[in-house]
């Protein structure tokens, strides 16, 4: 069995007074691409930022054996990195600025960016093709482009846990695929990648999904069991066909009788 | 990576170019008053020119950089802490709470800010300064702390206004404080001495030290507050230092030179286009440029209807108001321009 990267337990948490995960369970593998689905509402991002330990909630998190809880914060921000749905606001920054902001964790207090640190933002704005606009403001990139540089921050993290939401937002499909073939390679490469995604086309592209709804995990299993395509037809109300298109699963929208 | 560097440079040209402009203001500003430049070149020769000059001219024309300064830095902090580029050193409620504390010396003391004993002085500069302070005390009480950005803007506002009202009616009940308050409202250089500008330098380079090293947090800030946190920023420690920064800056300015308007909002506006910088660089360049323009604002105050003088928080309001209005105009036009 493949060790755990990420295991949760009797997780509850609330936005207000709404309790939006109402005790969940989990053990996501070390290694793997996990994605995870569910109709609007269900409590996806709310479940990754419990994950990342970004809210406040009940129950344990353990990331790579150690409790969430008891883990120094920069220890843990060495070993998973986060790309949120965008809300930045930072538009003066470069975007060699932007992607050194994820060495934060290695570096000390104001100290000057290290060789390591210098070559890991350097892999990684080449890894997301936004090389050559390293010296330009965000302010000055499309949407799409911004994604793409706000996931070379992720990737400067180097850290063995990549949790990501909605990462695709804002790509086309050409850097949705380049998107695809750089999670492959980091998950090749020993990295374990969960993300939230709304296209369940792309979210069966991984090699293990969790379905969630109305704050509970419905199904875990992977992306190509049966049982994980009818979990996912049930919590969608019967709205959406999983079809085989040579090697791939694609979800389809069943559109309702006029 | 010549870009980069090119950037930097630009950086360190316009600090330099801020500090020398700073300089040639505060020297100009020595040379304006009734008496014209006159008791600039008796300075060494006649003791009452000397007065003139080292007494009055010389710690307003300061005292107007200091805390130009400090407003420039506070709004700084203030755009980057609550990630809107709107944001305005006053937005916690301290200006209000200044002008209450004023009000209610005023009332209970029976002083007036022309006055110019020292322990006057001192004493509505502290009540200025414990109104700010307290105005920022009570917004962060009813915020229950710095968590949630929202909730302290939120706060700030109905702190403002509160106070605000409370200031109008304490000049309503006892009119006799009213013109004495027109004086603080409508912001001045006029009452400041060499003992203000060293409190005020003080206070600047404390500030300034703080806000820069907290500056790592304010870039990370920049990306989301979720961000900020995933890389291991203390956030709810950095917030609380910098809101102690934004009410301590603003509080003191305020206190020595009354409400000085838009200096703070307009400073990193200005800077923003001329060097592309990080926190760090932003928070210094935009101290240096609100030192700058406040410099400006009371030299031409002082100038323009001489040997009148306008209050100078006019000027920067007329000023800075028609700067924001072509930058509304000018970000209308361009977002026209890119929907076409």
């Amino acid at each position: 069995m493949a060790s755990v990267a990420i295991c949760a337990r009797g997780i509850r948490a609330s936005l207000g007074q709404t309790e939006v995960l109402r005790g969940m369970d989990m053990a996501l593998p070390a290694a793997r691409w996990t994605s995870i689905v569910g109709p609007n509402g269900a409590g996806k991002s709310t479940l990754l930022k419990v994950l990342a330990g970004l809210l406040p909630h009940q129950g344990e998190v353990t990331l790579l054996g150690q409790s969430l809880a008891t883990l120094p914060r920069r220890r843990r921000a060495q070993q998973l990195a986060w790309l949120g749905q965008s809300e930045i606001s930072g538009d003066d920054l470069t975007v060699w600025d932007v992607a050194m902001l994820g060495r934060l964790p290695y570096q000390a207090w104001l100290g000057a960016p290290s060789a390591a640190d210098q070559a890991a933002v350097e892999q990684a704005l080449k890894a997301t093709q936004a090389w050559d606009w390293r010296a330009r403001t965000l302010g000055q990139l499309s949407g799409g482009e911004r994604q793409r540089v706000l996931l070379a921050r992720a990737l400067a993290v180097q850290a063995r846990v990549l949790l990501m939401d909605e990462p695709l937002a804002n790509l086309d499909p050409p850097h949705q695929a380049d998107w695809l073939g750089l999670v492959r390679t980091l998950v090749k490469q020993g990295c374990t990648v969960v993300s939230v995604l709304h296209e369940i086309s792309m979210a069966l592209q991984a090699d293990e999904m969790l379905v969630v709804a109305d704050g509970r995990v419905t199904h875990q299993g992977a992306c190509a069991d049966a049982a994980t395509h009818r979990s996912l037809e049930r919590v969608f109300e019967g709205r959406i066909a999983i079809h085989a298109i040579g090697a791939q699963w694609v979800a389809l929208p069943i559109a309702s009788a006029p | 990576m010549t870009r980069i560097i090119r950037q930097h440079r630009a950086t360190l040209w316009l600090g330099l170019g801020l500090l020398l402009l700073g300089l040639l203001l505060v020297l100009s500003g020595a040379s304006v008053g009734s008496t014209g430049v006159d008791s600039l070149r008796k300075v060494w020769s006649d003791p009452l020119a000397w007065q003139i000059v080292w007494d009055i001219r010389l710690p307003r024309t300061v005292g107007a950089w200091t805390a130009g300064a400090l407003l420039g830095l506070s709004g700084a902090v203030a755009q980057g802490l609550f990630r809107n580029p709107l944001a305005d050193p006053y937005l916690l409620g301290s200006a209000s709470g200044a002008s209450l504390g004023v009000a209610l010396a005023l009332v209970f003391f029976g002083v007036s800010p022309l006055a110019t004993h020292a322990l006057v002085r001192i004493g509505l500069t502290g009540a200025a300064f414990v109104g700010a302070v307290a105005a920022v005390l009570l917004t962060l009480l009813l915020a229950q702390g710095v968590q949630h950005t929202l909730r302290l803007l939120l706060a700030g506002v109905i702190v403002g206004v509160v106070l605000g009202a409370m200031s109008s009616l304490t000049m309503l009940m006892v009119p006799d404080v009213m013109q004495a308050m027109q004086a603080f409202l409508l912001g001045s250089t006029g009452f400041v001495d060499w003992t203000a500008c060293v409190l005020m330098a003080c206070v600047w380079l404390l500030c300034m030290a703080v806000a820069w090293l907290l500056s790592q947090g304010l870039d990370g800030l920049s990306l989301g507050e979720a961000t900020a946190a995933s890389l291991g920023l203390p956030l709810a420690k950095m917030r609380a230092a910098l809101i102690a920064v934004l009410a301590l800056a603003t509080g003191t300015a305020v206190a020595q030179t009354g409400l000085i308007a838009f200096v703070g909002l307009a400073a990193p506006h200005l800077v923003r286009p001329l060097a592309r910088t990080r926190h760090g660089g932003l928070v210094l360049l935009s101290s240096l440029m609100g030192g700058a323009l406040l410099s400006a604002a009371d030299l031409l105050a002082r100038a323009l209807i001489a040997p009148q003088e306008l209050p100078v928080g006019v000027l920067t309001a007329v000023l800075g108001g028609g700067y924001l209005l072509w930058l509304m105009h000018r970000s209308t036009r361009t977002t026209a321009g890119d929907v076409a």
